[in-house]
């Protein structure tokens, strides 16, 4: 491997918090200016949004499901179980249902993202845009932040739901509780902040992933071995990007609005 | 052994005037890490004027055609490009130069998930201000100066190499651009089919005046430019009549070292007494 210097370091990394934030930041500023491409922002919407669709249900369901499961011996030992609409609801409104769905669409299209966009890239694609007069940022990269920021957005609402549902199931088919219960708990015990948190958190996710995928894409050098890079770290670095923003939006969060 | 290289800027022929020519570039440097590749480089392309650029693998041959579109900058120098100083504008304006020039690059460089119609259209429906049929006309029209009609529904996947190469210049010149770029337009071809690629070349020179900058490793390429002229009537490249000089628009631009050696036409370069170019013509 390859030795690189502290100073060349300290040089290649403030280079690319520079470049991605500056990329981050036309990403949205083109919203703004003209063209706008509402036709790449549709396309792209289906593919994030509706391709997502199978992974998000199935990993709701079964995280809500496993998440009763997994709770009720401890809350039956308590004689608690009657509260296991209300652990499974809060569980996956604030945390599990924005953060799994967040990790499943950034392993799905950021690496898809940086994937595509890299290939065009190392196939000088990019270049040609650039060469017609076309501003790949606008073009290629803010239809994309739009639509997963505006996708995940609706992908969490389905997760939550679905793993509510998962926990129902198990509640209702395995552990014989009363759907009425459940349902009716799960439903009070949410409030502003619960819901407010979970649906902040797939916005700043939405833009994550894309930014930090467009990023790799259109950074990518060094032929097919390049792009294959860029893919891999662009599912590492949002993977763990949206674990970090996770806990500080949620410690911010709750400073806000006092813990429960 | 070959002479090193000499700078030549003082045998230019005319002085350079940004206003008039279609490309300038002065005292134009640029290294990529620690390697010099153009190092202080001046030469103009003369309105409809096509100019060959010659250079071992690796002499900044393509680096001239991305500085030319903007798509890199100088380290140190000027680049105009119709009378605009491309070193000095920004992205947003340089979109808007751009549209008057076209570029075939190396390996075409189609949009690989557009089909052949919307690959050649797709300058005209980014401007968005031209009719569908008007589109398809122009992408008909665009096609047929390169003979590939009827490969419209294809994708580029599906061309061979010449084919993609000629779509991508039915996809420069489909807006009639002022200046053309061409970036190794005949590498790795067969002969037929390169033969085919000069002879839509010197058709865009003759018949539409377009100013071109070529960047190529074939010399007999060049040569068959600066004795061809192309035919309307019968409608394919014809060789000048014996004796004949100047009558195209084609001159030859060496690099060695980061240097301009040569800037001339075909017969000053064949009269040259500089051993490298004795060597590389050879």
């Amino acid at each position: 491997m390859e030795l690189i210097s502290p100073t060349e370091f300290a040089k290649d990394t403030v280079q690319t918090v520079q470049d991605y934030s500056r990329l981050a930041g036309q990403s949205v500023a083109n919203l703004f200016r003209y063209p706008r491409y509402f036709a790449d922002m549709l396309q792209q919407a289906d593919l994030i949004g509706v391709g997502s669709l199978p992974i998000v249900v199935l990993t709701g369901f079964f995280t809500g499901a496993v998440l009763a499961l997994n709770s009720s011996t401890t809350l039956q030992r308590f004689g608690s179980l009657s509260l296991l609409g209300q652990l499974v609801s809060v569980g996956m409104v604030r945390e599990l249902g924005p953060v799994l769905t967040g990790l499943m669409v950034a392993g799905r299209n950021s690496s898809g993202m940086a994937s595509e966009l890299g290939s065009m890239v190392v196939t000088e694609q990019i270049d040609a845009m650039r060469a017609l007069g076309t501003d790949p940022m606008k073009k290629l990269i803010t239809p994309r932040v739009i639509s997963t920021v505006f996708m995940l957005f609706f992908l969490t609402i389905i997760s939550d739901l679905l793993g509510m549902i998962g926990g129902g199931a198990v509640a209702r088919g395995l552990l014989g509780m009363d759907s009425h219960q459940y349902w009716s708990t799960a439903w009070q015990i949410l409030t502003f902040q619960d819901v407010f948190m979970g649906l902040l958190k797939p916005l700043l996710f939405g833009f994550i992933i894309s930014t930090v995928g467009c990023y790799y894409g259109i950074t990518a050098r060094g032929g097919t071995q390049g792009v294959g890079r860029a893919t891999t770290q662009a599912v590492v670095a949002s993977s763990v990007f949206i674990l970090l923003v996770d806990f500080f939006t949620t410690k911010l969060l709750m400073a806000i609005f006092g813990y429960r | 052994m070959a002479a090193p290289p000499t700078a030549i800027e003082q045998r230019l022929p005319s002085e350079p005037d940004a206003a008039t020519s279609a490309i300038v570039f002065e005292n134009v440097s640029i290294a990529f890490d620690d390697k010099v590749v153009l190092d202080g480089i001046s030469f103009h392309l003369a309105k409809g004027e096509t100019k060959a650029i010659f250079g071992v693998a690796g002499s900044g041959k393509s680096t001239i055609l991305k500085l030319a579109l903007g798509l890199l900058k100088p380290d140190a120098g000027r680049i105009y490009v119709l009378g605009d100083d491309v070193t000095q504008m920004q992205e947003n304006a340089l979109f808007e130069l751009r549209r008057k020039v076209g570029m075939v690059f190396q390996e075409s460089a189609l949009f690989d998930s557009l089909t052949v119609r919307e690959n050649v259209a797709f300058r005209l429906l980014e401007e968005g201000n031209v009719s569908d049929e008007d589109v398809e006309k122009r992408v008909r029209e665009a096609l047929s100066f390169v003979e590939l009609e009827n490969t419209v529904d294809k994708f580029p996947a599906e061309l061979s190499g010449g084919m993609r190469r000629r779509v991508a210049i039915a996809r420069a010149i489909i807006t009639q651009p002022e200046i053309l770029l061409y970036d190794s337009p005949t590498g790795g071809l067969d002969p037929v089919t390169s033969t085919t690629i000069i002879q839509l070349i010197i058709k865009q020179r003759d018949v539409y005046k377009t100013s071109s900058l070529l960047v190529t490793h074939r010399l007999q390429d060049a040569f068959v430019m600066a004795t061809h002229y192309f035919d309307r009537k019968a409608n394919e490249m014809r060789p000048l009549p014996p004796g004949a000089r100047g009558e195209v628009p084609m001159a030859f631009l060496i690099l060695r070292d980061g240097k301009v050696i040569f800037d001339g036409d075909a017969h000053q370069l064949a009269q040259s007494k500089d051993e490298y170019i004795r060597e590389y013509i050879s």
